[in-house]
């Protein structure tokens, strides 16, 4: 088997074999070199950069003439509690009627069920979708996070307003809570 | 690594006598028959594990209402069915092929690396079981929650599922490695292994199918593995690669997962492609049509294919410039695609055609993977696919390509070679049955699907509103069957295996490739001696 022409077809293979490997491993590391390079691509490019988000604001201005209209929008509450936080949040009212264009204070009940302190966000979202821009929030415990200690039970205030821009086809619209659980563990 | 140099010992040992016997003969074969069957048997293993949880998801969608399923079960089962069939199905069954043929087709004794090839089966198996156990750890106590992402895994949900993920990581882990090494091994063996007077530009197509497709597979599993591991790093070491509180970017996963997902599609198809080329000519009694400008087709594919992923991801929110690059990326892909259509329609182009099942699968995939490339190219375009995206139209899409794309590709591939395999000729009446019940009954099942998804029915969702009664339930009568018919091909491959007429060594009368020149089945080992092409 040792002849000369066997041998360099097996040099030949161990070398393509080789190339082979570099080139895997240099994919694997290309794939964590996408985390830096992808933030600098975007901010570069201005394809979708930090900035240009952060103007995607997800709490709408109030309109600014206040024009009280004849419509009737209902708003609806829902929360879901992530089911590391042994909470729960239950808004006073499920449904309100409400008037674009004039403010609401509507109020949640959050009540600690564990025995420790623990720190929960609430994450709002609005549905559908394409009412969200005229949904505005005057006042929001999801504004910041939220302590409540061992057992405690505390009132949480939302106020908020519709906008009389709301596109006509919209009559109802929800808005949900996801809270999520900010402090560790224990 | 020095497989390299255990290989020469390796050819003193087992040079002039058959199989060893019993179970060491598949733990330990370094023989790329023995692996090529193995792979193929495991395939067909996992199509049926695959089929058993689309049958349940159909099943489930038979009426709408919640009867079998709860949601988390539901998403758990598609997630577990596209892996499995991805993974464990199409992947393995190409490697199959591709083990199976290409050291017959270039010539060649054996791959270039036996013991390498070895390994990278016998991952597969430990890999599958890693698999199934994220399916069903957590209904184990302490086993957390299951599944429910589907099979793209995209955070933040997949940072919240529990112990279960880290199965699935582990297993895609497993799966990548496992192919990665088959694809250096079969491109090894295509660079080196070649009968001395073969040039690149005359292997059969099926191997330069394999060779792109072990390249792409190299240049995109990485990557894969990559972000899963990210995944797991933000899951249990406290990393923020994907968690926008900590700083990181959930849609930064998406791109890693298409820059793999998008390519992985190719994958599955090329090799298919490549059976064609061998079966249209055989049925059609003429030369192949356009070798060079398939080849070049095929190349443009692999280029193209890795720089148009996000395709996947119109919805995100990207900026108007990125989505009509990718938008117009996509559309341009379908040029080399339809390429090779063409070429096998011209192939077959006033030939004198016959239709044993081989070349029943072969038109079937020119009609209906062309018509999956047809509703690609609606998906392509960014103001339909806002509407399109997510619902059950991408789902119809994506069997259409899948199903006869990949999958009758091989089960040609399995009809066209299992004389040669075996030895004996397969039941040609019982197969054309098969073809028949599979083919009408993937229509029924996808076809509807089309007009669902139009509609608004959403993907991977357990319940829908009771207008999308009729179309599924057409669709999950058409699942039933088109499920159940892959238990007559299970029986004819055994009845072949056990049985049958002798094969000759030419088993089609219009078949061309060194393949055909040796005894049927083949001797333990190939081509000791390199064979002279004749020339041409
Ligand atoms: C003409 C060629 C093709 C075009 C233009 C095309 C285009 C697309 C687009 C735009 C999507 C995204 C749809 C969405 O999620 O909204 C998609 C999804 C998909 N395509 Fe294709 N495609 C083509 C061929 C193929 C082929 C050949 C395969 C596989 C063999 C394939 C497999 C898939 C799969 C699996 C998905 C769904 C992935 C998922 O979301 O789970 N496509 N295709
Ligand atoms: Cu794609």
């Amino acid at each position: 088997m040792n002849n000369p022409v066997s041998d360099t077809v097996e040099r030949r293979k161990r070398r393509t074999l080789f190339l082979l490997m570099g080139l895997a491993i240099g994919m694997f590391a290309f794939g964590f070199a996408m985390v830096p390079l992808y933030n600098l691509l975007c901010q570069v490019t201005g394809v979708q950069s930090v900035e240009q988000r952060a103007m995607i604001g997800t709490n709408a201005p109030l309109a600014a003439a206040t024009a009280v209209t004849d419509r009737w929008v209902t708003v609806k509450f829902d929360t879901t509690i992530h089911p590391d936080l042994p909470w729960r949040l239950e808004p006073m009212q499920r449904k309100l009627r409400v008037r674009p264009g004039e403010s609401y204070l509507v109020k949640f009940i959050a009540e600690n069920r564990s025995g420790q302190e623990i720190t929960g966000q609430a994450i709002p979202s609005v549905a559908p979708w394409q009412a969200t821009g005229f949904f505005a929030k005057l006042e929001c415990f999801c504004f910041n996070q939220q302590t409540l200690a061992g057992n405690e039970i505390a009132e949480m205030p939302l106020r908020f307003s519709v906008s009389p821009d709301l596109p006509a086809d919209i009559n109802s619209l929800t808005l949900s809570y996801s809270v999520m659980r900010v402090s560790d563990r224990s | 690594m020095s497989t390299a140099t255990i290989d020469l010992a390796h050819d003193h040992d087992h040079e002039h006598h058959g199989p060893p016997k019993g179970l060491k003969r598949w733990l330990f074969s370094t023989n790329h028959k023995d692996i090529g069957s193995m792979y193929l048997i495991f395939a067909l293993t996992m199509l049926f594990a695959g089929g058993v949880s689309a049958m349940a998801i159909r099943l489930e969608l038979f009426l709408p209402g919640l009867q079998l399923l709860d949601p988390d079960l539901y998403n758990n089962l598609v997630t577990n069915h596209a892996l499995i069939m991805i993974f464990g199905a199409v992947m393995p069954a190409a490697a199959g092929l591709a083990n199976w043929m290409i050291p017959l087709m270039i010539g060649a004794p054996d791959m270039a690396l036996p013991r390498l090839n070895n390994l990278s089966f016998w991952i597969l198996p430990a890999a599958a079981t890693m698999l199934i156990l994220s399916f069903i750890v957590p209904f184990f106590p302490g086993g957390g929650t299951q599944i429910n992402t589907g099979w793209t895994i995209y955070p933040p949900l997949s940072v919240q599922v529990g112990m279960s993920m880290d199965f699935l990581i582990f297993a895609l882990h497993m799966l990548g490695i496992s192919s990665v090494l088959a694809s250096i091994n079969i491109i090894v063996t295509i660079f080196n292994m070649r009968a001395p007077d073969m040039k690149l530009t005359q292997m059969p197509i099926f191997v330069w199918t394999w060779l792109v497709t072990a390249f792409l597979l190299i240049l995109v599993i990485p990557v894969l593995a990559g972000g899963v591991t990210m995944l797991l790093f933000d899951r249990h070491f406290g990393t923020s690669f994907f968690n926008a509180a900590g700083g990181g970017d959930p849609v930064l996963f998406q791109h890693l997962f298409w820059f793999f997902g998008h390519p992985e599609v190719y994958i599955l198809i090329l090799p298919s492609l490549g059976v064609l080329a061998s079966v249209v000519p055989t049925f059609s009694r003429k030369p192949l049509f356009g070798y060079s400008s398939l080849v070049g087709a095929m190349i443009a594919i692999m280029i193209i294919g890795m720089v148009v992923w996000a395709h996947h991801q119109y919805t995100i929110g990207m900026s108007l410039g990125a989505v009509s690059y990718f938008m117009i990326g996509t559309i341009i892909i379908s040029i080399p695609v339809g390429l090779m259509i063409f070429n096998y329609m011209a192939t077959m182009w006033r030939g004198a055609m016959t239709f044993e099942t081989p070349m029943l699968f072969a038109v079937g995939i020119l009609l209906m993977f062309s018509f999956g490339g047809l509703t690609g190219i609606m998906l392509a375009v960014v103001p339909a696919d806002m509407q399109y995206h997510d619902s059950m139209f991408v789902v119809a899409h994506f069997h259409y390509v899948l199903m006869p794309g990949a999958i009758f590709g091989l089960f040609a591939g399995v009809f066209y070679w299992l004389p040669k395999w075996t030895g004996h000729m397969y039941d040609e009446k019982l197969a054309k049955i098969f073809f028949w019940v599979n083919v009408i009954s993937f229509n029924v099942t996808f076809f509807p699907q089309h007009f669902i998804g139009l509609a608004g029915m959403p993907r991977r969702i357990v319940d829908y509103h009771v207008m999308f009664t009729e179309f599924n339930v057409l669709s999950s009568i058409g699942a039933m069957v088109f499920g159940l018919s892959h238990l007559l091909f299970l029986y004819i491959i055994i009845k072949t295996v056990r049985g049958g007429k002798q094969a000759e060594n030419k088993v089609w009368e219009g078949a061309k490739g060194l393949e055909w020149e040796l005894s049927s089945p083949p001797p333990f080992h190939s081509w000791t001696t390199p064979p002279k092409l004749a020339a041409s």
